[in-house]
């Protein structure tokens, strides 16, 4: 399996050039395009059917930021999201649960901008985190990190929910 | 996915949706997270003088195996003493669920939410 980061040409790092990603990733979709292999043997048509699907799998992880990091950690041995660790500090937890709420009675009542409003806060909040990230990265403070990923799966989890209902709503 | 009759079931008619007050002193209460799918739930327990637990009530977000799990385990929880409930094991609500092995870490969660229900319970009476 390549690096992710060395498969798009990027530095091993959290703050990664989104544009470079685009552009490398098209280019190696185009590169293993089925079109290209038609007149190829069986072994090149099933190498580049490998190729693009790696691509797809490293573009996937390294667009979104909590996967990102949490891949970073990967590559130094820290598993970040085990599944029988569910303990989280209680004001984060708390602060989720008061979000779902407000989500919820802003879903029952149809009210699309009340879910713009939180949307917009917790896109800020989302984004101060993968800041601080991105210095606990540079710093090597790995275990600040995984807090940090940790929590940052939450944060992108309500956003991705919230425009879910936004869109539901809106349909 | 294919979720069984019983997932569906609380599901469908959850059971004991809702929050006890965090300030009562017989009142205890757990939230645990998963970062592996972004769910939150909360647990909340309420004893009587004699320890036994006379009311449960959750708040689950996240999908419908971890819904079903806290919703199992409110109706598992009334009528049991602290120390019963502290023993529930994951695989025990997992087993009830015939929940699939990608979904086991909801009754995870759900065993952690009452051991930290439990735990919140002792630290507030002192035990």
């Amino acid at each position: 399996m390549h690096n992710f980061f060395a498969l798009f040409q990027l530095p091993e790092q959290f703050d990664i050039d989104m544009a470079k990603l685009e552009t490398n990733f098209r280019a190696i979709q185009s590169a293993s395009h089925p079109d290209r292999y038609v007149t190829a043997s069986d072994a090149e048509k099933l190498a580049a059917i490998q190729t693009a699907t790696s691509a797809n799998e490293a573009y996937k992880t390294l667009k979104n930021p909590a996967l990102r990091a949490a891949y970073l950690l990967s590559l130094q041995g820290i598993t970040a999201i085990a599944e029988t660790n569910t303990a989280m500090p209680a004001d984060f937890l708390m602060q989720q649960m008061e979000w779902r709420e407000a989500i919820e009675d802003a879903e029952n009542a149809k009210d699309v901008s009340a879910l713009d409003v939180l949307l917009g806060t917790i896109r800020a909040e989302s984004k101060n985190l993968q800041h601080l990230l991105s210095e606990q990265f540079k710093q090597q403070q790995l275990n600040d990190a995984t807090d940090g990923t940790r929590k940052l799966i939450f944060m992108e989890k309500v956003q991705a929910d919230i425009r879910d209902i936004i869109e539901k709503l809106e349909s | 996915m294919a979720y069984s009759d019983k997932v569906l079931d609380h599901y469908e008619n959850p059971r004991n949706v809702g929050t006890l007050d965090k300030n009562d002193p017989t009142v205890g209460t757990g939230m645990v997270g998963a970062p592996a799918c972004g769910d939150v739930m909360k647990l909340q327990i309420k004893v009587n003088d004699a320890g036994i637990i006379e009311d449960a009530k959750f708040k689950t977000y996240g999908c419908g195996s971890a819904i079903a799990s806290s919703s199992l385990v409110t109706e598992w929880l009334k009528g049991r003493t602290i120390d019963e409930a502290y023993a529930i094991k994951n695989s025990d609500i997992a087993e009830e669920l015939a929940l699939p092995p990608v979904k086991i870490h909801c009754s995870v969660l759900a065993e952690d939410a009452i051991k930290a229900a439990v735990a919140d319970l002792k630290a507030k009476q002192g035990k």
